[in-house]
């Protein structure tokens, strides 16, 4: 099976404070360390483990720069076949539609069978994959959380619905999937993998070779874009207790037993 | 102005809570419009679901078709795009449901998207002004989207509060016969209901809820022990289930149980949305968690700043003298 | 004995008819044994190698205190005194033997230079020998059977009980004992019928007690019992012989080149391929242990050295805590593994031993066993045969690594090591904010060493103490001492990064380099002289794992030195309840040799009351770990803290005090869960000595 996973470089959540600059218009991006979107990650562990069922490659793409070549190493490291990187100037400030539109001509260019993104990325949108399977008219699911490959040209997926609940449903191929975290455990991956990929050369597209109509995408194309970037007032927020810890041990204990919280 | 549809999910004849926040939300958009709830379904939780929705909409589309019976968002969206007229703004809930059919919706309408908005400013021009927030809550964005084509937006659930007024008069409009034949290439299998653990969150007043703070599965004993010590539930947020500290029984959130306790003790949670959805009823919000600028703090009712590790015991110890001393 | 046999012909007339016989058994038995050799070898020559052919005399001198000198033995009392015994006397033993063998083809044999008065003494000796190890087996019997010493019995997951082959093997020497001593006695009470001069045969020996059982049988029947003793000999002889290399007896044939080929530099790590330089790491296609090929030929010796004692297993911490790893166990599944996959005839059933070995994850050993281990080194400090654990564990980890099989709750900690340099994620710039807190930097200015500053000691703070929030009190307590001393210091700051410890024995190896050739950089170009750590664990990394650094000294040596040099003096303590103990952690103390210094700064403080924990020194029970160990989430049926600090209360202790961050961290989370909050509390070294320290401010008043 050939299988195209869509990834994103993002700041790492839990290794990063994130701050509004002192302009106040972006988060503090100096000293920011970046890795693969999580969920995206998982997708790449979930891919390398079809194939090693059924046989077959992965392939990672990501759109962006010179930068987030890194992810692709690192993704090839774990086992990924191929890392390929979208990348052209025309291609900057693309909002996600957009996005969507570069990835659905690289998809054009291939042969995929299964194509999977991340349900989310740091700015929660959680759109690409959808939006992406509509323009190549792929049946589509998100949040899945299990993937099981069936004869016939046929996937039995399950999807995460409220109450941990499963949705299973079964989904034609080709199409596109949004992978939730906690599909699988992904493997590690070491120093050593990523120093025996880091000279591999990673090939790239840019629009020419897409064929995409650079009027399309990129930042005038965009009809969703982020002003700015602010922290909202925590005017009407919690009331924070700011005594010794006994005294708010105290304090808390008096307000649960006051909201009718004790026995 | 272009006009705003809602599409309201429904199950076993309840429309859910988030239908009447659309329609706020919708005024917020355009205080003078008028919007128009989507339904679709088959039978008689269709009918019993667009009742309960009079409430709160003057206008109703519904669309009744056996392969809608179960909402498989691949088919829901074909008939949408049948009936919503070009240029529409449509609002659907972030939630399972939504992320599933919005995007590709907004495609097949060639209109624009923009996901997961806490608020709305109104529209400017051709932008409609909405407010996201990015990196887990930690920071909140003003987006702009031009919505001169039409718009999908998704509501977060919880952030538009509900309309008290009922509206004059209710127009039913029956959409079936738009429609046509629907397939798909997703089909809809069953529903694996999760497992019961051997705790019911649901059933209780208190909850001790932990998130990544509590850090390793041996700290799950602290809290336990408060929860003991207080006749509550541990509860959790879905690190601590995609860790195996937990099970998924015990899991709070959008993705997990529904939870409408008195007292909702969120130790060493960040807060995130996805967690804070499974929380209904207004609890009284008590949150613990070393890091000050939390986006947990922003919606509890008392905040405190200390190392859940350090503090719940000692909370712990507090309740059992209390208790000691109140039974002699 | 040439003159006893010459002249008692009938009874010498079977032994000379049994030499067509004995000469048989003979080839044969050697033959066989050359064989089984032979094929125990051949794994060997099919493992990864291993440079242990230096330095011969450093060798030959562990050779004498291990092997001969019996060195570790006396740790277990009565085990030890046994086995003394029984060891000296087969080597007493071992000359008679042979000579008793050669006997059987050739009557006059007698060893050059032992016919008069040597050979006498000789026999004596060697008769008392015998005695005592025939008494030592029936004790070991008893001992397997009616007192079963719990560090010999078997858990279910690891299959049956060994104590019938034990058994059986003491039975078989006793019987060769006796086999031995009844051919003297026969020899013997022959002699003394016939009237001739009787061979002196040691008072109260076994022989002696034989010869006189024998003295009123039959000359006919003596003959017999001698030749029927003699063939039992040589047959008891030569089937130990070719049975011991099928079970843990080989230790007999394999202690020797086990002892002389053991680690000399005990604090090096096994490099991930021998003779491969750091530079070249990049050709070697596979990373650590994955399969039994890929062991070194000394790892596989260790496999057939050891001797089922289970001292290594009753000192691991881990084993006594219930995680899945026994130490005992990891050597003796993997030796039964190479009895399968390298039998004596024809290959093995999965064809394994042609090249296509099953990984050893999965099939041999779980991963939890393999992460289980806190590297503490009690395994090693025990094993009389010197076997090695410590460098397989770390092997088999490198092959994990490699094959990306790492537990999630490590594999976070590893990422935010190689983004932030730290296990914590935490953000470089903040290093050395402990000690710029203003109100800190009034008591005490730590300068970061950069360009306009420099010093001639670097204080490496390491992760922990730079970012926990409790033990960022250890790092200024131990910048405080340095600055009462008047040490000329600095910290590196946002330039240090993690030691990387941990992360080399967690198997990351190039994750290790990246932050050690880091490290080294900043130190060299900070130009310090010397290095001081109040972290055990880089105390260890710089002073082992690290190459081209300054000296590295531990807080520890420095106080104790100061505290001699009179530079450090203590006030008296005030508090009479309180009843110390020092907690040894495993990298200043077993790894490190460092017992003293910090018992001898305790014992400076007046009125400090000290007591020595059973377990101590390099007996010492380890906390549970430190760097990445604090992160895997082990099963486990207790804390290895809320041990050690029960064994504190049983000390008499309220007080724990330790010198290392991770030792603190453990005993301080243990007090809690053991419910000794309040009774318990566990204190620094540098903490308690800049507490009791005498200041000049003080002295005024």
């Amino acid at each position: 099976m050939e299988i195209l996973v869509c990834a994103r470089r993002v700041p790492d959540t839990s290794e990063n404070e994130i701050e509004l600059n002192s302009a106040g218009n972006d988060i503090e991006r100096d000293e920011l360390v970046y890795s693969i979107n999580e969920p995206d990650n998982y997708a790449v562990e979930e891919a390398l483990q079809i194939v090693a069922r059924i046989g077959g490659n992965v392939t990672v793409v990501t759109v962006g720069g010179e930068d987030d070549e890194e992810i692709l190493r690192r993704e090839m490291a774990m086992g990924a076949n191929h890392g390929v990187l979208i990348t052209d100037e025309a291609f900057s400030g693309s909002d996600a539609r957009g996005i969507a539109t570069i990835l659905k001509a690289f998809v054009r260019k291939g042969n995929y069978d299964l194509i999977l993104t991340g349900v989310q990325a740091e700015d929660g949108g959680a759109q690409v994959g959808g939006m992406l399977a509509a323009m190549l008219d792929y049946p589509f699911a998100s949040l899945v959380n299990s993937i099981e490959v069936l004869e016939g040209r046929k996937l039995k997926v399950s999807r995460e619905i409220e109450g941990g609940n499963k949705e299973m449903n079964e989904i034609d191929l080709p199409c596109v999937l949004s992978i939730q975290t906690g599909i699988n455990e992904p493997r590690y991956v070491g120093m050593r993998g990523i120093r025996a990929v880091a000279s591999v050369p990673i090939p790239t597209f840019g629009a020419s070779e897409l064929g995409v109509d650079p009027g399309a995408v990129g930042q005038a194309a965009a009809k969703v874009k982020r002003v700015d970037y602010f922290v909202p007032a925590l005017g009407k927020g919690a009331e924070m207790l700011k005594g010794s810890r006994e005294e708010n041990v105290d304090k808390v204990l008096e307000l649960v037993a006051a909201k009718g919280g004790l026995k | 102005m272009a006009r705003i549809f809602a599409y309201i999910v429904h199950k076993a004849g309840v429309a859910d809570d988030s239908a009447a926040q659309l329609a706020a939300a919708a005024k917020k958009i355009d205080p003078a419009a008028s919007p128009t709830a989507l339904l679709t379904g088959w039978g008689a939780d269709l009918n019993a679901a667009c009742s309960a929705l009079r409430a709160s909409y003057a206008e109703i589309w519904t669309i009744s078709n056996e392969a809608l019976a179960y909402p498989n968002a691949e088919l829901i969206r074909k008939a949408l795009v049948k009936v919503l007229p070009p240029g529409s703004i449509v609002l659907v809930a972030h939630e399972h449901f939504g992320i599933d059919l919005a995007p590709g919706l907004s495609i097949k309408l060639n209109s624009a998207f923009v996901s997961d908005v806490l608020d709305i400013g109104g529209i400017e021009g051709s932008d409609l002004k909405v407010v996201r927030q990015e990196f887990g809550g930690q920071v909140s964005a003003h987006v702009r989207c031009d919505i001169s084509s039409g718009a999908v937006v998704t509501v977060r659930p919880g952030a538009f509060k509900s309309l008290e007024s009922a509206p004059v008069a209710v127009t039913v409009v029956d959409k079936s016969s738009e429609v046509g034949a629907l397939t798909a290439g997703r089909r809809y299998l069953e529903t694996i209901v999760a497992e019961a653990g051997d705790v019911d969150i649901t059933k209780h007043n208190v909850l001790v809820s932990i998130g990544r703070g509590i850090q390793k599965q041996e700290n799950v004993a602290i809290a336990q022990d408060l929860a003991e010590a207080l006749g509550a539930a541990v509860s959790c947020s879905r690190p601590v289930v995609d860790a195996k500290w937990l099970g998924k029984s015990r899991q709070v959130g959008s993705s997990g149980k529904t939870v409408k306790p008195k007292v909702y003790l969120a130790c060493g949670i960040s807060g995130a949305f996805q967690h804070l959805a499974g929380l209904k009823g207004s609890p009284f919000l008590i949150a613990i968690n070393k890091n000050p600028r939390a986006p947990i703090f922003q919606v509890a009712d008392v905040g405190i700043v200390d190392d859940i590790l350090e503090f719940l015991p000692e909370l712990t110890n507090k309740v059992r003298e209390m208790h000691s001393v109140a039974a002699k | 004995m040439v003159e006893g046999i010459q002249s008692v012909s009938q009874v010498t007339s079977w032994l000379v008819a049994g030499r067509t016989l004995f000469l048989v058994i003979h080839i044969l038995g050697v033959a066989c044994f050359a064989y089984i050799v032979a094929k125990r070898l051949v794994p060997l020559l099919r493992a990864e190698r291993d440079l242990r052919f230096d330095r011969p005399l450093a060798r030959l001198e562990k050779v004498f205190k291990f092997w001969l000198g019996q060195w570790k033995h006396p740790r277990y009392k009565t085990a030890g005194t046994l086995h003394i015994l029984i060891f000296a006397g087969f080597i007493l033993l071992a000359m008679r033997a042979f000579t008793v063998l050669i006997v059987g083809v050739s009557q006059n044999f007698v060893m050059p230079g032992f016919s008069g008065r040597a050979g006498h003494i000789y026999d004596i000796v060697t008769d008392y020998a015998a005695t005592v190890v025939f008494l030592c087996m029936v004790v070991a019997v008893i001992r397997r059977l009616v007192f079963k010493p719990v560090r010999y019995e078997v858990p279910a997951r690891f299959g049956k009980a060994h104590t019938a082959d034990a058994v059986f093997l003491l039975g078989l020497i006793a019987i060769l004992m006796v086999a031995d001593s009844l051919f003297e006695a026969a020899k013997a009470a022959s002699q003394s019928q016939l009237g001739q001069p009787v061979e002196t045969l040691a008072v109260l020996s076994l022989p002696w007690i034989l010869q006189i059982a024998l003295l009123p049988v039959a000359l006919a029947t003596i003959g017999k019992v001698y030749a029927g003793a003699y063939l039992l000999h040589e047959v008891t002889f030569y089937f130990l012989l070719c049975y011991r290399p099928f079970g843990i007896q080989f230790h007999v044939e394999t202690s020797l080149f086990n002892v002389y080929f053991a680690k000399l530099d005990r604090e090096i790590l096994k490099p991930v391929r021998w003779g491969v330089s750091d530079e070249h790491l990049d050709q070697v296609k596979s990373f650590g242990v994955k399969t039994f090929e890929d062991f070194t030929w000394k790892h596989m010796l260790d496999f057939y050295s050891c001797a089922d004692c289970g001292r290594c297993s009753d000192n691991c911490p881990s084993n006594a805590v219930g995680r899945p790893l026994s130490p005992r166990f990891l050597t003796i599944k993997a030796r039964d593994y190479a009895f399968q996959h390298y039998p004596m005839f024809g290959h093995s059933d999965d064809g394994s031993s042609n090249g296509n070995s099953k990984p050893l994850i999965g099939h041999l050993y779980s991963e939890d066993e393999i992460w289980s281990c806190t590297t503490c080194g009690a395994c090693e400090e025990e094993c009389p045969l010197l076997v090695e654990y410590i460098d397989k564990i770390v092997d088999l980890r490198r092959g994990l690594i490699d094959d990306g099989n790492v537990p999630q709750s490590l594999q976070k900690p590893l990422k935010a090591l190689e983004s932030r340099g730290n296990p914590y994620g935490k953000m470089e710039k903040k290093k050395a904010d402990w000690a710029n807190a203003k109100e800190f930097q009034q008591v005490c200015q730590v300068k970061t060493l950069g360009k306009s500053n420099g010093a001639d000691t670097l204080y490496f703070v390491d992760s922990i103490t730079s970012y926990d929030d409790r033990i960022q009190s250890i790092g200024r307590a131990t910048a405080k001492i340095l600055d009462h001393v008047g040490e000329n210091f600095g910290i590196l700051g946002a330039a240090e990064r993690d030691s990387g410890h941990e992360v080399r024995r967690f198997g990351e190896e190039l994750l290790f380099t990246a932050l050690r050739d880091h490290n080294v950089d900043a130190i060299k170009a900070s130009g310090v002289k010397r290095i001081v750590t109040a972290d055990p664990h880089a105390f260890n990394a710089l002073k082992h794992d690290y190459k081209d650094v300054p000296e590295v000294e531990h807080i520890s040596q420095v106080i104790a030195r100061e505290v001699k040099s009179g530079k450090i003096k203590f006030n008296a303590v005030e508090n009479g309840d309180k009843v110390y103990t020092y907690h040894d952690p495993c990298y200043l103390g077993r790894h490190n040799q460092v017992y003293d210094d910090p018992r001898d700064v305790l014992d400076a403080i007046p009125g400090l009351k000290r007591v020595e924990m059973s377990r101590s020194r390099d007996r010492s029970f380890c906390c549970g770990g430190g760097g990445l160990m604090l992160f895997y989430e082990p099963k486990e049926e207790q804390r290895m803290g809320v041990k050690r600090v029960q064994m504190a209360a049983e000390a008499g202790a309220n007080v724990i005090v330790t010198a290392c961050p991770f030792c603190m961290v453990n005993l301080e989370d243990a007090i809690k869960v053991a419910g000794l909050e309040g009774k318990m509390t566990a204190i620094d070294l540098a903490e308690l000595v800049d507490q009791e320290m005498v200041r000049e401010e003080q002295k005024a008043v």
